[in-house]
């Protein structure tokens, strides 16, 4: 793995000097807490359980992250730097392909902490939001979630023939599962029938799972969230690892 | 000689084009190979299926002895490659994509020293998207060199650099050269591969032309040589053609063409000339270059 170090750290950097990337994984959602705490508050509802509408975003909002980095930004990097030559070069190199996903991954779940950070201080800072979890189970969910978004991405980028495809593959998948999802829009104010679809949308499922954990529950409460994003994750890196292509 | 590639029965199909036929070579150690031919002669895929870019679909090719195909971790690390097709990320910037390569890499060069080298050194902090094109050239090939390798590659080096460009780069690469290092270069520059490498490969449609030493390439062909006078005012009647160098002379007006052979032509024709107190203007003598050579050995034109 000679090389991860460098790699990894150069990856972060290209990332923050990407200001529309940068602007989505770190901005954007803070700006809705801004929006949304604006019109809705944090008072408790029967509605989200006893919860405010921001306590229940903080997790919501992470799922959006994960969406973004996942369906948008790992499509569109990767396939145009297959584009642009920049992995026949890499390849060029003795760096060993693994290198160069697992620095992707490391970038990637930074760039998610990070930008969670930054929600959860706005969060905090506004409206005291509430968490009631282990940080250490949210965590490992947050890197299990990232490693299903990233590799549905992954595999947009093995199998569109170009960039410019695989933006649009990722845009068509990504922008109805962010407002059918739950991660922008909590599913407790939409319609009975977005909610009986918002059950296939892989999206829906990482929703479900942050928030469970947040709020205290366990891993066990979340059996059907993990059977479902873990199947993901196999079948989706599996195939992005059989038809990903260099050049 | 020490043999550093060995291309043996080297065969590679696309689809059903064959873009490589048949194609065996050898490379000594501390020599510039040249491979010309025009466009789709099939360098491009030689030079990849010896990096261990692209694996042949017939015959064999040795790099070190071992098979770049099968290892290629380790021999990458002794060889250096500027691709044809090739690019970096828009906003790295030159400074960290030495670093970032060089870290992939056990023996390192100096970077700052590669970079003075290239005259890149005051480019550190400029992004890759704002070098020109022969700054992104020139990064390249300090990418191939990062590594001290003991092999360098460069497919296309000099494509879309200026004449100038192109002069500085071929200094470079016979100093490259002189450090002990073999280069494996392919063009379709017939004047570059000529001036460039000690020996120089033709292809042709996926099959070797010749393969030798531009003189003996040139040389072989026992072409004409041509000198090209001005004469104001001559004679009718020339002290030249008695001359056993000479083989026929053209006429017309002041302006004379000798045509003929021998290492030592352009000698006996001046002296003669000025022994018969002729006044010349304009000698210039043109010799048979590659792509003489290239048109004789395919019966086509290079340039076409």
């Amino acid at each position: 793995m000679r090389g991860l170090k460098q790699l990894t750290v150069m990856n972060f950097k290209l990332y923050l000097r990407e200001p529309i990337a940068t602007f989505f994984t770190l901005a954007f959602p803070p700006l809705l807490v801004l929006l949304f705490g604006a019109m809705y508050g944090n008072d408790p509802s029967q509605l989200y359980g006893g919860y405010g509408t921001m306590d229940i975003t903080m997790s919501a909002y992470t799922a959006l992250i994960l969406g973004t980095i996942g369906l948008l930004g790992v499509p569109i990097t990767t396939s145009g730097y297959r584009e642009q030559g920049v992995l026949r070069r890499f390849r060029a190199t003795p760096m060993r392909p693994l290198t160069y996903i697992v620095a992707d991954l490391l970038t990637n779940l930074v760039m998610t902490l990070l930008g969670m950070i930054i929600l959860i201080g706005v969060g905090w800072a506004l409206y005291k939001v509430r968490f009631e979890g282990q940080v250490l189970s949210v965590f490992v969910a947050v890197v299990f979630s990232g490693l299903t978004m990233f590799s549905i991405g992954y595999l947009i980028a093995s199998l569109a023939p170009g960039a410019r495809t695989a933006q649009v593959i990722g845009m068509v998948i990504f922008y109805p599962m962010m407002f059918l999802s739950g991660a922008s829009i909590p599913l407790e104010v939409m319609p009975e029938g977005v909610r009986r679809i918002a059950d296939f949308l892989p999206l829906t499922h990482v929703v479900t799972l942050l928030r469970g954990l947040w709020f205290g529950e366990g891993w066990g409460e979340h059996l059907t969230e993990v059977v479902v994003l873990g199947g993901i994750l196999v079948v989706g890196a599996g195939l992005a690892a059989r038809f990903f292509r260099w050049e | 000689m020490t043999v550093v590639i060995e291309v043996v029965g080297l065969r590679k199909i696309y689809s059903d084009v064959v873009a490589v036929d048949d194609v065996s070579f050898e490379v000594r150690k501390g020599e510039i190979f040249g491979m010309v031919g025009p466009n789709g002669a099939g360098k491009t895929t030689t030079i990849e299926c010896i990096e261990g870019l692209r694996q042949p679909d017939n015959g064999r090719v040795n790099l070190f002895g071992v098979d770049p195909g099968q290892t290629r971790s380790a021999i990458a690390e002794r060889i250096g490659i500027q691709l044809q097709d090739s690019s970096l990320p828009t906003r790295i910037r030159v400074g960290e994509a030495m670093s970032l390569f060089g870290s992939f890499y056990a023996r390192q060069a100096d970077s700052g020293e590669l970079l003075e080298r290239l005259g890149l050194i005051e480019k550190r902090s400029a992004s890759f998207s704002n070098l020109s094109g022969g700054q992104k050239q020139r990064l390249f090939i300090a990418l191939a060199l990062i590594n001290q390798p003991e092999v360098v590659f460069f497919d296309e080096l000099t494509t879309g650099l200026d004449p100038q460009a192109r002069r500085a780069m071929w200094d470079l690469v016979r100093q490259i050269r002189d450090e002990g290092r073999t280069v494996f270069l392919t063009t379709h520059f017939m004047e570059e591969a000529e001036r460039l490498c000690d020996r120089v490969l033709i292809l042709d449609d996926g099959k070797i032309v010749a393969l030798d030493t531009p003189e003996a390439l040139i040389s072989s062909l026992e072409m004409e040589k041509r000198i090209v006078l001005t004469l104001p005012g001559a004679p009718e009647k020339l002290p030249l053609s008695d001359l056993p160098q000479v083989d026929r002379i053209e006429r017309s007006g002041d302006r004379i063409v000798v045509y003929g052979h021998g290492e030592r032509f352009a000698g006996p024709v001046i002296t003669a000339l000025e022994h018969a107190g002729i006044d010349f203007l304009d000698l210039r003598t043109e010799q048979p270059n590659l792509d003489d050579v290239f048109l004789a050995l395919t019966g086509r034109d290079m340039r076409e």
